[in-house]
């Protein structure tokens, strides 16, 4: 055991662990941040990213002390109470079915309109292919990440329903 | 009213107030939107009894704020069911919706409604919630006579406030009558299915909540991290558990080298018994550098366990049929078609044997697997004598049979509470991780978790049977499909059942044997066209290991459906082609002739769907093949079509076929469905895009892969699933609804889930062909296939 210093989401953690550990085991057995989910171990499906330096990582495959930065989990995209729009633009959507990837989903989507505010389909899907769902919300992601870029523009989305809930 | 991004609070309140009553008498944990209080101590150590269906208390209860929970024996694996129940019940109970929220699937909480399975939600399990509902109301009402001086009948109800129809000052709320009380109301039924009171559900027209599309409740939970899952579950005292998995099909375990791992940070036991091995340690990390490091020795088996897959359809056609029927008594009997047959309309043996002209055609359709997303996982706590057991598996109720029949326990003392998990497609590998860590912990006497890592997901999680399929078909002198022979051979001998305590794969590792496995089913198609002489049967071929074998089937969404329609619904196209006519126009004309069928009732929806599909995609009617295109990307578009009980789906696809690389693109896909009554269309519309790319997954990506000893396919990438690159520009979904039949308004509502994996691989198959002039057999369509089908046809 040693002791490792990471900061997620604006708080520091001090933890004695492993430095070999894989990210994902501290983040969701130490800290409680269980955004990220175990999908494979391989770094294959993208559920357990996070992101780092702009960059999102999986952390299935990062051993914990190789993280110099500050990571951004699922559960620090909100700020001040107020869902990131992509988060926003997913429950406008009705994105997930199970969820279960949805983190890997959204922390890379994230990334993606970081770096392109406005991306093409075909941006999209190279952007995103690295990011599985067994239950195949693609369609729905990519048609999110279409909504949430036109939000984050200040162009509001003309909503093509009326929801009422 | 827009839908906020978070539960209600007033909602969350409710939530709170009912955790801490369930906390005080039950120890649950309580594991949703946010709220997360695990329990040291259970302070009332169980048992925990079947909640009585026949009472009104098991399903409802009313706060003194007004508001209302709802306590369901089903669980919801992503398709929104648990927001349709509280539509259809916040209808009946005549309360609104946003003042109601509905707990599922947790043994000891609500009654046994089975889980999930089936697409069944709606179609049958929330009648009796509808029922159940509506006979609180008539109670409600009954109770607030006495206080009101007004009869029952003078009075009426608007969001859980009673009111008398003649002065509107009289009134009371439900609140204010029942809070903190109980109905006690009895209710009549022989079964949890067929459980009614006095008073009569709605009518359509009176339905004010569904039919509307309502946000689902689970999904801020879902977007923003703070929803708990079954994998996130921490139990003090709580240890990390990994399997060792045997490396090869029926190995049999000679030796552990335990000082191989003895001195790794946290390790603290090897648990084994037969072939089952697992190692425990304090942190998840651990367990899983522990169990890859576990020295352990096998013997291989004196025989192959299978063929390499790639021989496996020539074994399938080489290998007699068993001919035992299919064990009684399944479980699952109802979700598919007996083996059988044959089936005979006509004399088809006679017309073709004087028919000009006989087609002759045989598909193939590999295993394909689950393969959940996460490992399989479960969590046990032995605490004060019981077994809990926090899953997300779909049959929460027959999990907690299997884990007292494994254990040994009495069932009142195993309980399982359901949590939400990835995907849920029948037969996972959820309920073989649940009784792992139930029989650890037994052992150890602590909470254990238990995850498979991928490579044990993918090689062994039940698959999907492949199937071989004969077809014949020979046309009249008018071009009409006059004689068709469907014999379908399924690789489907040790068919597994849910939560079977002797057939779960630690059982088997552990050596419990049955006598005879449950043979599975080659399925009919559905028998769907007019066609005078035909004949169908089935038959099931078993390869050499039964058991012990990464190689075992069970029921993958729509059960042994996709398989046989891909094979019906490709030759139709065959014979269309052969008789020259336009495909969708081809089978309409089968399908006007139909007469048997509940007096046309699904040949009336199935016109109706087949014809919107077409006008949706704006479909030229023509001949298959269309002229090639001349370039590298080649373009067509294919058809099929298919129902499920009710339920009839149409699919059309416009694909691009690469020439130089033989990579498949579906550019655009069309899905018109007609479930009967829909409860949410937004729900529905995400259910069905994403069932028919399931389908696509199916048609162009998956299969299991092995070698004569073990699955080879063990990850996303010797197994891959359909990604963001394949999904079509455009999908259209066409919900519809309804009868034509004007005389039938009051349409119920039917499963809608599975029925849209069916058309979709020969959809794209028959694509594949309007572009290149190729018919492939053989799913999935993966771009290797693909190009070397091209280059054989010259293409």
């Amino acid at each position: 055991m040693s002791s490792v210093t990471l900061k997620v989401n604006g708080r520091t953690h001090t933890l004695d662990v492993e430095p070999a550990t894989p990210l994902l085991y501290v983040l969701r057995n130490d800290l409680g941040l269980q955004g990220p989910r175990f999908g494979c171990g391989l770094g294959q499906c993208g559920a357990c990213k996070v992101i780092i330096n702009g960059t999102a990582i999986p952390s299935c495959v990062m051993p914990v002390s190789a993280v110099k930065s500050e990571i951004t989990t699922l559960e620090g995209l909100a700020t001040k109470g107020k869902l990131h729009p992509l988060q926003q633009a997913w429950i406008d959507e009705q994105v997930p079915q199970c969820g279960f990837c949805q983190n890997g989903q959204i922390m890379t989507a994230k990334v993606l309109l970081d770096k392109i505010p406005h991306p093409t389909d075909r941006q999209i899907r190279e952007a995103m292919n690295g990011t599985l769902c067994r239950c195949m919300s693609y369609y729905r992601v990519q048609t999110a990440i279409k909504r949430a870029s036109k939000t984050i523009a200040g162009i509001s989305p003309v909503s093509d329903k009326a929801v009422v809930a | 009213m827009s839908a906020g991004s978070t539960i209600p609070k007033h909602i969350e309140e409710v939530l709170a107030t009912h955790r801490r009553g369930f906390l005080k008498s039950a120890g649950l944990l309580i594991a949703s939107f946010g709220g997360w209080a695990p329990l040291a101590n259970a302070e009332e150590p169980g048992p925990y009894p079947n909640p009585d269906f026949r009472q009104i208390d098991s399903w409802i209860v009313i706060h003194e704020n007004n508001t209302a929970t709802f306590y369901v024996g089903k669980t919801d694996p992503g398709q929104g069911t648990g927001t349709g129940f509280r539509q259809l019940m916040s209808d009946e109970l005549d309360i609104a919706f946003d003042k109601t929220t509905c707990i599922m699937g947790s043994t000891d909480i609500t009654v046994d409604q089975i889980g999930s399975g089936g697409s069944t939600a709606m179609e049958r399990d929330s009648w009796p919630m509808r029922r159940v509902a509506a006979e609180a109301r008539r109670v409600l009402l009954e109770m607030a006579s006495v206080p009101l001086g007004v009869p029952a009948d003078q009075l009426t109800v608007t969001d859980a406030v009673i009111t008398s129809k003649a002065d509107a000052s009289k009134r009371v709320t439900y609140g204010e009558l029942i809070a903190g009380k109980k109905f006690n109301v009895t209710l009549t039924g022989t079964n949890v299915t067929s459980v009614t009171g006095k008073a009569k559900t709605k009518s359509v027209p009176e339905l004010k909540y569904t039919g509307q599309p309502l946000h689902r409740d689970d999904i801020p939970g879902k977007v923003d991290g703070s929803l708990k899952w079954a994998v996130d579950v921490k139990l003090p005292g709580m240890v990390h558990a990994r399997n060792v998995k045997p490396p090869f099909a029926c190995a049999k375990l000679t030796a552990i080298d335990e000082s191989s791992v003895k001195s790794l940070p946290g390790f603290i036991k090897v648990m084994s018994k037969g072939n089952y091995v697992a190692v425990v340690c304090d942190r998840e990390e651990q367990a899983i550098r522990a169990a890859r490091q576990l020295k352990t020795t096998w013997e291989k088996p004196s025989t192959a366990p299978f063929p390499a897959s790639e021989k496996l359809f020539d074994y399938m056609r080489a290998t007699a049929p068993i001919a035992a029927p299919r064990a009684a008594g399944n479980a699952d009997a109802e979700t598919r078609n007996p083996v059988g047959g044959p089936i005979v309309v006509g004399n088809p043996d006679a017309f073709f044997s004087s028919a000009p002209k006989v087609l002759e055609a045989e598909y193939q359709i590999p295993f394909q697997g689950h393969t959940a997303f996460a490992g399989a996982h479960a969590t046990a706590d032995p605490s004060n004598g019981q077994m809990t057991i926090y899953s997300n598996d779909m049959k929460s109720y027959g999990m907690r049979r299997c884990v007292a029949a494994f254990l040994g326990m009495p069932e009142d003392r195993v309980r399982v509470v359901w949590m939400q998990g990835p995907q849920g497609f029948g037969r996972s590998a959820a309920e073989d991780a649940a009784c792992e860590a139930a029989w650890i912990a037994h052992e150890l006497g602590r909470p254990v978790r238990v995850q498979w890592m991928r490579d044990e997901e993918t090689a062994w999680d039940a698959k999907s049977p492949a199937f071989l399929v004969k077809m014949r078909g020979a046309l009249d002198g008018d071009g009409r499909l006059a004689a068709y022979d469907y014999r379908a051979r399924s690789c489907d001998y040790n068919h597994l059942g849910y939560n079977e305590p002797d057939t779960v794969l630690i059982a088997q590792l552990m050596g419990a044997r049955r006598e005879r496995p449950a043979a599975g089913s080659a399925s009919m198609p559905s028998d769907m066209y007019a066609i005078p002489h035909r004949k169908m049967a089935g038959e099931v071929v078993g390869l050499p290991a039964i058991w012990e074998t990464p190689l075992r089937t069970g029921n993958l969404r729509d059960p042994n459906g996709p398989q046989p329609t891909f094979a019906t619904e490709s030759f139709i196209d065959e014979m269309a082609a052969a008789a020259k006519t336009d495909p969708l126009e081809f089978r309409l004309n089968l399908i006007k002739g139909v007469v048997n069928d509940d007096g046309g009732f699904r040949r009336a929806r199935s016109i109706a769907v087949l014809k919107a599909a077409g006008e949706a995609f704006g479909w030229d009617a023509r001949p298959s093949p269309k002229r090639r295109d001349t370039g590298d990307i080649l373009k067509g578009r294919g058809a099929a079509y298919s129902f499920r009980g009710q339920t009839v789906v149409a699919q059309i696809a416009e694909v691009e076929v690469n020439r130089k690389t033989g990579h498949v693109w579906a550019k655009r896909l069309v899905c018109a469905h007609d479930c009967g009554l829909v409860i949410n269309p937004e729900s529905l519309r995400r259910t069905i895009e994403c069932g028919t790319l399931h389908g696509l997954s199916r048609a162009l990506h998956e299969e299991v892969q092995f070698n004569t000893e073990k699955v080879t396919s063990l990850d996303w990438v010797s197994h891959p699933t359909l990604r963001h690159a394949d999904i079509p520009e455009r999908i259209d979904v066409v919900l519809v609804n309804g009868d034509p039949n004007p005389k039938r308004p009051d349409l119920p509502p039917y499963g809608a889930g599975e029925a849209t994996l069916k058309p979709m691989l020969a959809a794209i198959g028959n694509a594949i062909y309007d572009a290149t002039g190729v018919r492939i057999r053989r799913v999935p369509f993966r771009d290797d296939r693909v190009l070397a089908a091209l280059k054989a046809a010259g293409v």
